[in-house]
C-alpha cells in the first residue's frame, strides 16, 4: 500500500485507536488487579449522560464541554456508587448496577426529549464511535507528516488522545511505587503512612480521563474491552507487575492494529466491498487475544490450584 | 392521559406492552433477588450484553433461509443462545484462569458487545432482508409492536416466573447458604446455573420492551431496594417482585401517555425512584432511620453526661447539652440546675455508683456485661437486686451545689 493512500485514510484512525488502547490498559492493569474492572464499564455508560448534559447547557457538539460533562458524570458516579455502598451497606456490584443503569437511563431520556435532530448526537454514536471517520484529508503522502500545513489539518482527536496518554503514562510513572504498593497489599500500604484512599480516588479519576478522552474518539465498546481485555489476558502471561504493565501495552496496540486493519480490508478480502465496524473488530480481537492467553498462556492458573 | 394509560385505556398495544412489562417486572425482581443475594448482580450484565451477537446470527441464519430475518421467535432464541455461551465463558474463565469474576464478566460483555456490533454493520450492507430495526434490541422499542410479539412477551414472562416459584426453595437455599444446601444434598453448581438461566430467560424477553443495555437495570434495582425493608430472605423475594412488576407497569404506562419518553429509560428510572425512596425512608437501614437512630443515641449521651455534671456541680460550656437540660426543665439558661434537676442528678449520680458495684460484683457478670455508660439499671436487674445493691451503697446522702 502506498503513502498516498496510506496516510491520509489509515494512519490517523490507527494511531488514534493505539493511543487510546494504550491509555486504557495502562489503569486497567491496576483496576484488574484491585477487582474493580467493572468501574471502567460503569464509566463508559454514565458518559452518556455527561455529554447530553453538556450539550443542553452550551447548545453545541465542541469537544471541550463535553469532555468535562463526561468527566463530570463520571465523578458523580462514583460518589453516588460509594454513597450508595456506604449508606446502605450494599455491595459494590450492586451498587454500581444500579448506579450506572439509571444514570444511563436518564441519558438516554434526555436525549430523546430534547431536540437533537440537528446535530450527530445518538446513542449508536456513543456506542460505537466513529474511528473510520477521522481521517487526514491535508495529507497527501508520507512527507505530509513534515510539512506544517498539513499537519494543521490532523484530526483534533489525535493531539487529545495522545495527550491523555502522556499524562497517563506519567501518573503511572510518578506514582508507581505507591500504586504497586497498596494496589497489592492496602494495609501494608496504610501502615506505611500511604494514603490509600485519596489514592485508589485517584486512579478511578485517571481511568475516567482516559475513558472519557478515547470515548470521544472511539465510543465506548473499546474503552471497556481496552480497560479489561489486555491486562488480564498479561495478567495470564506473568507473576511480575512490570511484564503485566508491558504485555498488557503489547496486547492492546496489537488489537487495534489488527482490529483496525481487518475490519477496513478484511471484507475486501472475501470479497464484500463493504468495511466492518473498526470499534467491535477492535474490540473482538481483543477478546480473541484473552481467550488464547486463557487456555495457553504460561500462568493462567490461580497459583496452588490443583493441576488437572 | 396518564391516568388512561394506568387504568390501560390507551389502546390495545399499550395495554398489551404495559401487561407484558408488568410481568416482565415481576420475574426479574424474583430472579434479580438470587442473584444479588448470591453477590453476582453483575453477571446479569454480562449475560444482556452477551445477547447481541446472537440477534445478529439469527438474523443472518433466518435470511439465509429465505425469510425476512424479522421473526421475533427466532431472533430471541439467538439471543437466548450467545447469551448461554457468555455465561459459560464467564464461569470457564472464573474457574479455570486466575481472572476474578469482575474481570470475566467486563472481558465477555465488552467482547460479545463489540463482535454483536461488527455482526449489525455486516448485516447494515445486506441487501437481502428487512434489517431495520434491529438496534431497537439495544435500547428496546416497543412503538409499532406487533400482536404475536406481545403475545411472544407475554407468555415469555407468565412462563418465567412460574419456573422462578417453583425453583424458589433450593434457590433461597443456595442464595442464603450455599454450604448448607450443599450439605443438604442439593447440586449447588446446577442450582447457581438454573439462576443464571433464569437470568437469561428475563433478559431475553425484555430485550425487546427494556433493550439489552438496561434490561439488568431489572433484575438488580428491584432486590436492593427490597433488602432496606426486610431482612428475610422470603419477604425480600416478594417485595421485589412487586417492586419489579410496578416498576414494570407504572414505567410502561408512563411511556405510552406521552410521545419521546421510551419504556426501557422511563421502566428504569421509575424503579430508581423507588430504590431511592427505600434507601431514604426504609424503616432500620434506610439513611432517615439511621439518622434519627444517631439523633437519639446523641441526645442520650448529652443527657447523661450533662445530669453527672449537675450532680458534681461542675459548669456545663457545652451548647447542646445545656440546651437540652434547658428544655428539659432541668436547669436554666445560664446552667444553674432547678429542683427537678437535681434530683435527676442525683438519681444518675446514684444509677453511676450502682452500676460501678454491679461491675465489680462476679455474681453479675451477665448484667455487668451489658454496661455502655446509658443502660437504665432498672431495664437490666430486678427491684430486689436494686434493693439489694442499695443496701451495700447505703443510705441516700445530700449533694451539696
Amino acid at each position: 500500500m502506498s503513502g498516498e493512500e496510506f496516510v491520509p485514510l489509515s494512519l490517523t484512525p490507527l494511531l488514534i485507536g493505539m493511543f487510546a488502547a494504550v491509555a486504557c490498559a495502562l489503569p486497567g492493569n491496576f483496576l484488574v488487579l484491585r477487582r474493580q474492572a467493572l468501574i471502567g464499564d460503569a464509566i463508559s455508560h454514565v458518559v452518556l449522560p455527561g455529554i447530553v448534559v453538556a450539550f443542553l447547557v452550551t447548545g453545541t457538539i465542541s469537544a471541550w464541554p463535553m469532555m468535562i460533562g463526561a468527566a463530570g458524570a463520571s465523578l458523580v458516579a462514583v460518589a453516588l456508587i460509594e454513597a450508595i455502598r456506604k449508606l446502605g451497606k450494599i455491595e459494590p456490584g450492586a451498587a454500581m448496577g444500579v448506579t450506572f443503569t439509571a444514570m444511563f437511563a436518564a441519558g438516554v431520556l434526555l436525549l430523546e426529549q430534547s431536540d437533537t435532530s440537528a446535530v450527530h448526537l445518538d446513542v449508536e454514536h456513543a456506542l460505537y464511535g466513529n474511528l473510520e471517520s477521522l481521517i487526514w484529508l491535508d495529507a497527501v503522502g508520507w512527507d505530509s507528516l513534515w510539512d506544517p500545513v498539513a499537519l494543521a489539518g490532523l484530526p483534533v482527536e489525535l493531539p487529545r488522545i495522545a495527550l491523555t496518554l502522556v499524562a497517563v503514562i506519567a501518573f503511572v510513572w510518578i506514582l508507581w511505587r505507591p500504586l504497586k504498593l497498596s494496589t497489592f497489599d492496602e494495609g501494608f500500604a496504610q501502615t506505611m503512612g500511604l494514603r490509600t484512599g485519596p489514592l485508589g480516588l485517584a486512579l478511578v479519576v485517571v481511568a475516567a480521563i482516559a475513558a472519557v478522552a478515547a470515548f470521544d474518539a472511539v465510543g465506548s465498546i473499546i474503552v471497556i474491552a481496552m480497560f479489561i481485555c489486555p491486562p488480564a489476558a498479561a495478567r495470564l502471561m506473568t507473576n511480575r507487575l512490570e511484564m503485566q504493565i508491558a504485555w498488557s501495552v503489547i496486547f492492546a496496540i496489537l488489537a487495534a492494529v489488527l482490529g483496525y486493519v481487518i475490519a477496513g480490508y478484511g471484507p475486501l478480502w472475501v470479497g464484500s466491498d463493504h468495511a466492518v465496524s473498526a470499534a467491535g473488530m477492535i474490540a473482538t480481537i481483543s477478546g480473541l487475544i484473552l481467550a488464547i492467553a486463557a487456555v495457553a498462556a504460561p500462568c493462567r492458573t490461580r497459583t496452588g490450584a490443583p493441576v488437572e | 392521559m396518564l391516568f388512561d394509560a394506568l387504568l390501560l385505556q390507551l389502546g390495545y398495544n399499550a395495554t398489551l406492552v404495559t401487561i407484558g412489562a408488568a410481568f416482565l417486572g415481576v420475574s426479574a425482581g424474583v430472579t434479580g433477588t438470587f442473584l444479588f443475594l448470591r453477590k453476582r448482580a453483575l453477571v446479569s450484565d454480562a449475560i444482556s450484553h452477551a445477547t447481541l451477537p446472537g440477534v445478529g446470527i439469527a438474523f443472518m441464519v433466518m435470511v439465509a433461509l429465505g425469510g425476512d430475518g424479522r421473526s421475533l421467535p427466532g431472533l430471541l432464541l439467538g439471543s437466548a443462545v450467545s447469551a448461554w455461551v457468555g455465561l459459560l465463558c464467564v464461569n470457564w474463565l472464573t474457574r479455570k484462569t486466575r481472572l476474578a469474576e469482575d474481570a470475566a464478566i467486563g472481558a465477555v460483555l465488552s467482547v460479545f458487545f463489540g463482535f454483536g456490533i461488527v455482526l449489525l454493520t455486516i448485516i447494515q450492507t445486506m441487501s437481502a432482508g428487512r434489517q431495520a430495526g434491529l438496534e431497537s434490541f439495544l435500547l428496546g422499542s416497543t412503538a409499532g409492536m406487533l400482536w404475536n410479539d406481545a403475545i411472544v412477551i407475554a407468555g415469555g414472562g407468565v412462563a418465567t416466573l412460574a419456573v422462578v416459584l417453583a425453583l424458589r426453595r433450593p434457590m433461597g437455599l443456595v442464595a442464603f447458604d450455599p454450604e448448607f444446601a450443599s450439605a443438604s444434598g442439593l447440586n449447588v453448581a446446577r442450582i447457581d446455573l438454573a439462576i443464571m438461566g433464569l437470568a437469561m430467560a428475563v433478559t431475553v424477553v425484555g430485550l425487546k420492551i427494556v433493550g439489552l443495555i438496561l434490561i439488568v437495570a431489572m433484575l438488580i434495582i428491584p432486590p436492593v431496594a427490597a433488602r432496606f425493608w426486610t431482612d428475610r430472605t422470603d419477604q425480600v423475594v416478594v417485595l421485589s417482585g412487586i417492586f419489579g412488576g410496578a416498576s414494570g407497569y407504572v414505567g410502561a404506562a408512563l411511556s405510552a401517555s406521552a410521545p419521546a419518553l421510551p419504556t426501557g429509560p422511563i421502566i428504569v428510572l421509575v424503579s430508581f425512584t423507588v430504590f431511592a425512596m427505600s434507601l431514604f425512608f426504609a424503616p432500620g437501614r434506610g439513611v432517615l432511620a439511621a439518622a434519627l437512630r444517631h439523633r437519639r443515641f446523641q441526645r442520650r449521651v448529652h443527657m447523661r453526661q450533662g445530669l453527672l455534671a449537675l450532680a458534681q456541680g461542675q459548669p456545663i460550656y457545652e451548647r447542646f447539652t445545656l440546651s437540652l437540660l434547658r428544655r428539659a426543665g432541668l436547669a436554666h439558661a445560664d446552667g444553674v440546675v432547678t429542683e427537678t434537676g437535681r434530683a435527676r442528678a442525683a438519681k444518675a449520680l446514684r444509677d453511676e455508683k450502682r452500676w460501678e458495684l454491679v461491675r465489680a460484683d462476679q455474681a453479675l457478670e451477665g448484667a455487668a456485661a451489658l454496661y455502655d455508660g446509658m443502660r437504665e439499671l432498672e431495664t437490666v436487674l430486678t427491684a430486689d437486686q436494686i434493693a439489694e445493691i442499695d443496701r451495700r451503697i447505703g443510705g441516700p446522702k445530700e449533694i451539696g451545689v
